[in-house]
């Protein structure tokens, strides 16, 4: 099979940067691992700042796709490169009508590979001290995302409305013994925004964010902060949690540091939402292994320049977009899932061979 | 008639310097030991089983070095060809220029250079069945038993890795100056011996007699008076080394004698130093071996911090503060020592030195009375960032029907041994006291603990009249009392011994028994008192956190070797030290413990469609 | 300063340019780790001796950094060792020997 592009990663640069090069009328085919695309942000209700819902653009993005040859449900096992051509082997575990027979081997071609493998959620149980897998209260921003989607309302495991709730900054990210020295960049916005929701929900409910910095970044994100200030009332201590632990009634007792009134603060909440943080996807590792890309220490691809050549990567032909290059935000994903598109496009349509 | 000449001066000397010596340390031991130890020494000496274990001990790690031969056959061998070969050399000598002389009493410079005195020639075909022809046999063949000690030791020197040993010590410029002495010895006397027998044409043996035949061809100038050059200079190597000894790493020859006198007499190395601990530090012959079983050292390639060094230093009276407070205090180099020195309570006795003088204040601690129970359970500090692990144990507390009382649920005063290895042991006995206190007032009758080293200093610094356990003792204890029924759940599982349980408390089986009731266990290459540790010791005081994540990474290679499904620990500081860098599953003995209760209430985490479900 | 007989309230402000720098300095030398300290306050709340006490140990280095030693001398001697600060610190911290290195500093420096 003859393509000019394989997009590997489904998710929202993915489908963006697929959807962009097929407009410029190249031959596209996208391979996605899960049944259907849409990687985290089919998960999410509402996207920061202004709470829009996170299904528009997706419906978007998937709008952009007709044109792609989308293949779901399979995994890349091998990827080679002989001059300007890749082959690239996926296996198909997973029965799907669009992919080859399964657990059978198919060999793709291309001119060109975008890398899109995007990121996984930090596994919260690797903080044993916050209990998430060990108290039913514990949840994560991820778990609350659900909940907000299904529309029932947010109960505690017994069956009770909450009147506290806590929500974790910082968990799986900065942190040195769960080896991961890097900010996730999203999670403080989302803290914001989901405590914002709870209080929209629940307006008798205290909400109390404990964080280490707020890492407002970018337009609307501090009028955000503002906002839960000033018109829900949402508690912001500053202070990183060291452990928590469980009250005979499920509740959670949560011990920090008050560090702006410098004594140690315990509080008792009905529930604790850990917002975790990027770690590289699993296949982002082998991906890179079978071309020889290069991670950095945090484990993300190395673009061939963060300033100027932010989408390509050190062998020609082998573009990246999105979070498999680190902590991202959508806006964001899909603005550099374009550009990659772009960059792509113009190496495809260069009339002399790159160096090889 | 007395044979004598000019050369024999230094060895005699020597020896008579050395043996006074000896007199004055040994002296100075004795008197310094506390009354109650003396008076053991006294009963032992006249006991006639601990006089022969010490004899017999002497015998066998002294002189044979069968803790070095089981360690390395190399090693053992090379150690064993200087000390007994040595031994034997004096003893056979002194008793073939009895047979000479005919007399019983000799100038003991005599047998030592018997044969400048006397060379018989190889006369009479039926002298070979008869004792002369035996003994000229008998020395040449100790000589080169010796002699091929040295070999190795020669080649040890420079390839310390054909020995497998990574690094040797490195020897401080006196040690190396009584060494080259030391080495010496007994070329010179090779070289000597062989002259004397060459020039005469007879009184050596295979080895002597055929080497100087050799050398007086080759050099036929006055081989008299280069036989006397050597015998001049074997004398002169056998004095300074005996001037030297008593300040070398050679005065373990007669300190371990005694040292071995010592413990069959029960005379034990006390807490803050005593005449038994100096008698340690000149007991240890810096044979490196330490070095070889230290983590530091291979793992982290941190090499100057060894109990070597730290001995070394105390002797000099100058120990750095870098080498007391570098260690993990895990124990394997004391498990490894052939010489059986307690170093790791050498170090904290400096580390005591160091640390007593800061003053620490706990008036803030309020008593309060926690309640009445038959079992009390002491989670220890660091579980409260493992809660996983008190989380179990209550469940197996509640399975069995026990009736017990988590004091420490809602945060816990130390239990103090951290302090200690920080050398503050006048400031833990505050803490200690009011733990005691809280401990007694619960009238428990059994107090369990999750943590090793909680369970270390209970049992060693408390003096609780209580029964103390381990849990994995004391859940091995409820299965076998039935109280609670445990289905194996057929996983493979590795077992990590945590150093304060294993070589700290002597725990070794009890939770591997626990272990192959519920789980199929593998071996592991280092296990039991060879096991290694995990790296996030509290003994640590000053490395820095890329140096433990090296040693704690080492040890995940062992462990992981055989690709484990869980890596099982029983130590909530080992748990979390692992789970920072292992990809496996790391759990605690009393998780696997809980999951293997059939039937047992199972938490989930409530998943978002029972949530829905559960709104009217 | 001309004594005028009478005293006006004494400032509280943490004046760094009267701080005493030579305790932090000395402190660095022995555990550079200090260094690296975001203040998150992790290591205060799970202080063992926290529980009991005002105690802090995140404001007793921040405190020496600025200058300010004379408080937290009596502070210092309320902590237990246990290690749990280091155990949870998420930038490496090496806290344990940090508080040996301080003692040793008020030790010299008086």
């Amino acid at each position: 099979m003859e393509n000019s592009v394989i997009v590997i990663g489904g998710g929202i640069s993915g489908m963006t940067a697929a959807g962009m090069l097929a407009l410029q009328g190249l031959s596209v085919t996208l391979l996605e691992k899960e049944k259907e695309t849409g990687g985290h942000l089919a998960r999410w209700d509402r996207l920061f700042p202004d709470r829009r819902k996170a299904s528009e653009v997706l419906d978007f993005a998937r709008e952009g796709m007709k044109r792609v040859n989308l293949v779901t449900g399979v995994t890349v096992t091998d990827i080679s490169r002989q001059g300007r051509e890749f082959t690239v082997v996926i296996n198909s575990p997973i029965p799907n009508p669009q992919s080859p027979t399964p657990d059978h081997e198919t060999v793709l071609k291309a001119r060109a590979l975008l890398l899109a493998t995007g990121f996984d959620l930090f596994e919260a149980r690797k903080k044993e001290e916050y209990g998430y897998g060990i108290y039913n209260n514990v949840i994560t921003s991820a778990d609350l995302e659900d909940r907000f989607k299904l529309k029932k309302g947010i109960l505690t495991s017994e069956g009770k409305i909450p009147a506290r709730i806590g929500i974790v900054h910082c968990v799986g990210s900065r942190d040195e013994k769960v080896g991961n020295l890097y900010c996730s960049k999203v999670c403080c916005v989302t803290g914001v925004k989901q405590a914002i929701e709870l209080k929209e929900m629940l307006p008798a409910a205290e909400v109390f964010n404990f964080y280490m910095d707020l890492r407002m970044f970018d337009r609307h994100f501090e009028e955000l902060y503002y906002e839960a200030q000033q018109k829900w009332n949402v508690n912001f201590i500053r202070g990183r949690l060291s452990e928590c632990a469980e009250n005979p009634d499920g509740s959670i007792i949560v011990k920090t540091e008050d560090t702006l009134t410098g004594k140690p603060f315990k509080i008792t909440v009905d529930l604790l939402v850990l917002l975790t943080g990027f770690v590289p996807a699993g296949s982002t590792g082998d991906i890179a292994g079978m071309l020889g890309l290069v991670t950095g220490t945090d484990g993300f691809i190395n673009s061939a320049d963060s300033h100027i050549m932010n989408n390509s990567t050190d062998i020609p032909g082998v573009f990246v977009a999105g979070a498999v290059k680190g902590p991202i935000s959508i806006g964001e994903a899909i603005a550099d899932a374009r550009a990659a598109a772009i960059q792509l496009a113009i190496y495809l349509n260069s009339p002399t061979p790159a160096d090889d | 008639m007395i044979k004598f000449n000019l050369f024999v001066l230094p060895f005699s000397l020597g020896l008579i310097y050395v043996v006074y010596s000896i007199i004055i340390h040994y002296y100075r031991w004795i008197k310094s030991l506390p009354a109650v130890d003396k008076v053991k020494l006294a009963n032992g000496l006249r006991t006639p089983s601990k006089v022969l274990a010490s004899l017999k001990e002497i015998f066998l790690e002294g002189l044979i070095h069968r803790k070095l031969w089981k360690r390395n056959p190399l090693l053992g061998y090379m150690h064993m060809s200087f000390a007994l070969g040595w031994f034997l050399l004096i003893v056979m000598g002194n008793l073939e220029s009895r047979i000479y002389h005919g007399a019983y009493i000799n100038a003991p410079y005599y047998p030592i250079f018997l044969k400048f005195f006397i060379h018989d020639r190889l006369v009479l075909f039926f002298e070979i069945f008869t004792v002369p022809a035996f003994f000229r046999f008998i020395m040449d063949f100790l000589l080169l038993f010796v002699l091929s000690g040295l070999g190795l030791a020669l080649i040890k020197r420079k390839q310390s890795q054909w020995f497998g040993l990574k690094r040797t010590t490195n020897h401080s410029f006196f040690d190396r100056v009584a060494l080259s002495c030391l080495w010496m010895i007994f070329p010179l006397r090779l070289l000597a011996e062989s002259y004397t027998a060459g020039y005469f044409g007879g009184g050596g043996g295979f080895l002597t007699q055929n080497l100087g035949n050799l050398l007086i061809k080759i050099s036929p100038g006055p081989a008299e008076s280069i036989a006397y050059i050597f015998w001049w200079s074997y004398s002169l190597a056998l004095g300074l080394f005996f001037i030297m000894m008593p300040y070398s790493r050679y005065m373990h020859i007669p300190s371990e004698l005694l040292l071995i006198i010592f413990r069959h007499c029960g005379i034990q190395p006390k807490k803050w130093g005593s005449s038994f601990s100096d008698l340690e530090l000149h007991s240890c012959s810096r044979c490196g071996v330490c070095i070889d079983a230290c983590q530091l050292n291979f793992a982290a390639g941190i090499s100057d911090i060894q109990a070597i060094y730290l001995i070394r230093g105390q002797r000099d009276q100058y120990v750095p503060e870098n080498i007391a407070m570098t260690c993990m205090l895990c124990g394997r180099c004391q498990e490894a020592c052939p010489v059986g020195i307690k170093v790791d309570l050498l170090r904290l006795i400096k580390r005591r030195e160091i640390g007593s003088g800061q003053v620490s204040d706990f008036s803030y601690l309020t008593q309060g009375h926690p309640g009445f129970a038959e079992v009390v359970y002491f989670a220890g500090c660091m579980s409260h960032l493992t809660p996983s692990i008190h989380i179990a144990m209550e469940g197996i507390f509640r399975e069995a029907g026990v009736d017990y009382l988590f004091v420490d649920r809602g945060g816990s005063t130390c239990c103090g041994r951290p302090l200690m290895l920080a050398g503050k042991d006048k400031q833990s006995n505050e803490l200690i006291e009011f733990n005691k206190t809280l401990i007694r007032q619960t009238r428990a009758r059994l107090l369990v603990t999750s943590c090793p080293i909680c369970y270390k200093v209970f049992r060693e610094e408390y003096n609780l009249p209580i029964r103390i356990q381990h849990h994995s003792q004391y859940i091995l204890e409820l299965v076998r009392e039935g109280k609670i029924a445990l289905q194996s759940q057929h996983r493979k599982v590795v077992y990590h011994d945590p150093c304060d349980l294993g070589r700290g408390g002597n725990v070794y089986d009890a939770p591997r028994e626990l272990l192959r009731k519920i789980s199929d266990l593998m071996p592991v290459e280092k296990e039991c008192a060879d096991a290694l540790c995990c790296g996030g010791s509290l003994g640590l005081m000053n490395t820095t956190l890329q140096k433990k994540d090296e040693v704690t990474r080492n040890v995940l290679q062992f462990l992981l070797a055989g690709n484990p499904d869980i890596l099982v620990t029983a130590c909530p500081l080992c748990k979390k030290t692992f789970m920072k860098h292992s990809k496996t599953e790391v759990r605690d003995i009393a998780e696997l413990v809980h999951d293997a209760i059939p039937g047992r209430q199972i938490r989930k985490i409530m998943d978002p469609q029972k949530a829905e479900a559960a709104i009217p | 300063m001309i004594d005028f007989g009478y005293t006006i309230t004494k400032d509280r402000q943490l004046d760094y340019d009267r701080g005493d720098m030579r305790y932090y300095r000395l402190v660095q030398s022995l555990e550079p780790s200090v260094d690296v300290c975001m203040e998150c306050g992790s290591c205060t709340a799970t202080c063992s001796a926290g529980q009991f006490t005002e105690f802090n140990i995140r404001k007793a280095h921040t405190l020496i950094r600025r200058g300010n030693t004379e408080s937290i001398k009596a502070e210092l001697r309320k902590c237990m060792f246990c290690g749990k600060c280091q155990l949870v610190c998420p930038r490496g911290v090496n806290l344990r020997n940090l508080i040996l290195a301080m003692n040793r500093a008020i030790e010299l420096l008086g």
